[in-house]
C-alpha cells in the first residue's frame, strides 16, 4: 500500500512495474479480489466512458437549464475543416472531455474521475490520444489504474471535493492525474509521470469552484476542456525530461492547504467567482425565478 | 485513509451532474432508507452547507428522495425520482438550513417514518460520491468511511451482539472496529461494525434475519 506519491514510484522502481501494475496489485491486496475481477470492472468503467464520449459527440446534447450542451460537437465540426491553431490531438482530446461533461451536465451516465463535475478530464485525453498512440484495450484500461492510482493519493491527502478545496481540488487533480497517465501509455517513466503530475496540478493551484446558478456547467464543461488540454501538455513537458522544482507530494499538500484557506463562497456554494457576476445572478434569476420544484416541499429558512 | 479502492477514484458509474451532491446525496438517501428498513411514508429532509446553496442546480433534493426510492447512483430512472415518489403517495417536505454550522460542507439530515417505524441520519458526502454517517437515531457515530461498515439498529437485549459477531466470523472476516450505542437499557441499540474486507450481500442478509435485529445496512 503506498500513501505518497513517492512511495508509488519507489514501489514501482524496485518491483520494475509499471505504475497501472502497482495499482492493479494494491487493490488486490486491500480488497482480496482477483486481479480479473478488478480488470473486468475496469473494462466496464472504460465502457461507460466511451458511451459517454460518443453521446456527446454525436447526439445533440442540451442540459435542462439550457446553459450547456452542443458545445463538444461545435469544435468536432471545427477540427474536421483541418486548420485548427492547437493541432489535432490537442483538440480532440478537448472536444471528448466537454462531451462527457456536457452529458454529465444532461443528467446523463457517467464515470466520476475522480468526480462528476471534472469528469471529462481522463476520458478526454485517453480517447484523444488513442489516435496517435493506438494503445491496445488492455493499454487502455492501464491508463485507467494509473490516473486512479496518482487521484488515491491526492483524495487520500488532500481533497478531491470542490466544496471542500474548490475546483483545483476536481480539474486539478483530474488534470494532474491524466497527464501522469498519458506519461505512462507514451512510455516514459513513473518519475516522469509524478512530473507531469506535478506540474499540471501546480498549474492550477488556487483555481476556485464558483459554479453558475449552482449547476455544474459553467464553467465547469470549458474547465474540463482546457484540463485535458494542460494534461497533454503537462505530459509533453515531463516526456522531454522537464522537472518540477517542487516534488509532486509537496504539490498535492499546497493544494490541500490552498482550499483549507480558501472561504466557502469560492468551493462550489455559487456564492463568488463567475457564480456572482451580472450575468451569472441574472442566469440564476433566470433558471430558478419561478421555482422548478413544487414550492410546498421547500422551506428555506 | 478515506479512499480504499481505485474505484473510489475511477467511478462511480452514475447519472450526473455531481458525485458529491448527486451520487453522494442518493447514497445517503438509500442508507436512511435500508436503516428504515422499508419504503417510507414520510420524510424530513434537511440541507446544510453547500448542499443548502445549490441543492436544485446538482439534483440534490432529486437524488436523496432518489435513495428513499432504494434507487443508486446509476440507476437512470433518478432524475425522475420526485415524480414517482409523489406516485407512491410518499410524503416529503425539504428544509433549506443555511445558519447551522457543520464542520463539513456537504451535509443532509433525514428523518423517516412508516407508522411507527422512524428513522433519523445524518450523512455527509466527502467528493467523488464518497459518504460518511455522522449521526443514526441520535447517536453520535465515528464512521470514517476508511473501512467497510455495517450499520445494524436492534433491540437491545443479552445475545444480540455476539450473534451478529458469530457470523462476521463465520464469513471469516475480521473486525477492525466495533462500537455499540443505546437510548434506553432494554430498548433500541446501535451497532456500528467495521471490517477488513467487503461486506457481501449474504452476511447483511443473515444478520437481518436473526432475532433482535431490526435492520442492517451497508456502507461500503
Amino acid at each position: 500500500m503506498f500513501q505518497t506519491i513517492k512511495e508509488l514510484v519507489d514501489i514501482a522502481n524496485s518491483r520494475k512495474l509499471p505504475i497501472s501494475e502497482v495499482m492493479i496489485q494494491t487493490e488486490m491486496e486491500t480488497t482480496g479480489k482477483i486481479r480479473k475481477d478488478i480488470l473486468d470492472k475496469m473494462s466496464g468503467q472504460l465502457e461507460v466512458m466511451e458511451k459517454a464520449v460518443e453521446r456527446g459527440i454525436r447526439e445533440d446534447i442540451k442540459s435542462r437549464s439550457g446553459m450547456s450542451g452542443g458545445d463538444a460537437r461545435l469544435l468536432r465540426n471545427y477540427l474536421e475543416q483541418g486548420n485548427t491553431l492547437s493541432g489535432s490531438v490537442l483538440l480532440d482530446a478537448v472536444s471528448k472531455a466537454m462531451a462527457t461533461n456536457e452529458v454529465n451536465a444532461a443528467m446523463g451516465t457517467i464515470c466520476a474521475t475522480p468526480t462528476a463535475g471534472s469528469a471529462g478530464v481522463v476520458p478526454g485525453v485517453l480517447f484523444g490520444l488513442k489516435s496517435k498512440l493506438k494503445p491496445s484495450r488492455d493499454q487502455m484500461v492501464a491508463f485507467l489504474f494509473t490516473a486512479g492510482a496518482f487521484g488515491f493519493v491526492v483524495a487520500n491527502n488532500a481533497s478531491i471535493s470542490g466544496a471542500a478545496g474548490g475546483c483545483q481540488a476536481e480539474v486539478g487533480s483530474a488534470t494532474g492525474m491524466a497527464a501522469a497517465a498519458a506519461v505512462e501509455m507514451a512510455g516514459g517513466t513513473p518519475e516522469q509521470s509524478a512530473h507531469a503530475m506535478a506540474i499540471a496540478l501546480g498549474n492550477m493551484l488556487g483555481l476556485i469552484c464558483d459554479p453558475v446558478a449552482g449547476l455544474v456547467e459553467a464553467p465547469c464543461v470549458k474547465r474540463n476542456a482546457i484540463g485535458a488540454s494542460s494534461a497533454v501538455v503537462a505530459a509533453d513537458m515531463a516526456l522531454a525530461g522537464i522537472k518540477s522544482i517542487i516534488p509532486c507530494d509537496e504539490v498535492i499538500e499546497a493544494m490541500y492547504r490552498v482550499g483549507r484557506m480558501m472561504p466557502a463562497a469560492l468551493r462550489e456554494t455559487a456564492l463568488g467567482g463567475l457564480a456572482d457576476t451580472k450575468t451569472g445572478r441574472a442566469l440564476k434569476k433566470r433558471i430558478f425565478g419561478s421555482d422548478v420544484q413544487q414550492p410546498s416541499m421547500i422551506k428555506e429558512r | 485513509m478515506k479512499y480504499r479502492s481505485v474505484f473510489d477514484i475511477i467511478g462511480p458509474v452514475m447519472v450526473g451532474p455531481s458525485s458529491s451532491h448527486t451520487a453522494g446525496a442518493a447514497k445517503i438517501g438509500r442508507m436512511a432508507r435500508k436503516l428504515l428498513g422499508t419504503a417510507p411514508v414520510r420524510a424530513k429532509i434537511t440541507l446544510y452547507g453547500s448542499f443548502a446553496e445549490t441543492y436544485r442546480g446538482h439534483g440534490t433534493d432529486v437524488a436523496i428522495v432518489a435513495g428513499l426510492l432504494d434507487f443508486d447512483e446509476s440507476n437512470t430512472s433518478l432524475p425522475d425520482s420526485l415524480s414517482i415518489a409523489k406516485q407512491k403517495g410518499m410524503d416529503i417536505e425539504f428544509f433549506i438550513d443555511k445558519e447551522t454550522p457543520m464542520e463539513q460542507p456537504n451535509a443532509a439530515r433525514i428523518f423517516l417514518s412508516s407508522g411507527d417505524n422512524e428513522l433519523e441520519l445524518v450523512g455527509v458526502s466527502i467528493g467523488g460520491g464518497k459518504i460518511e454517517i455522522t449521526e443514526v437515531n441520535g447517536f453520535s457515530i465515528s464512521l470514517s468511511g476508511s473501512n467497510p461498515a455495517l450499520l445494524v439498529l436492534h433491540h437491545d437485549k443479552y445475545g444480540a451482539v455476539a450473534e451478529v459477531a458469530g457470523l462476521i466470523a463465520k464469513y471469516e472476516m475480521n473486525i477492525s472496529y466495533m462500537e455499540v450505542s443505546r437510548q434506553d437499557k432494554g430498548r433500541l441499540a446501535l451497532m456500528v461494525i467495521q471490517t477488513d474486507e467487503e461486506i457481501g450481500e449474504g452476511l447483511a442478509a443473515e444478520i437481518s434475519g436473526l432475532p433482535n435485529i431490526l435492520n442492517v445496512a451497508v456502507l461500503s
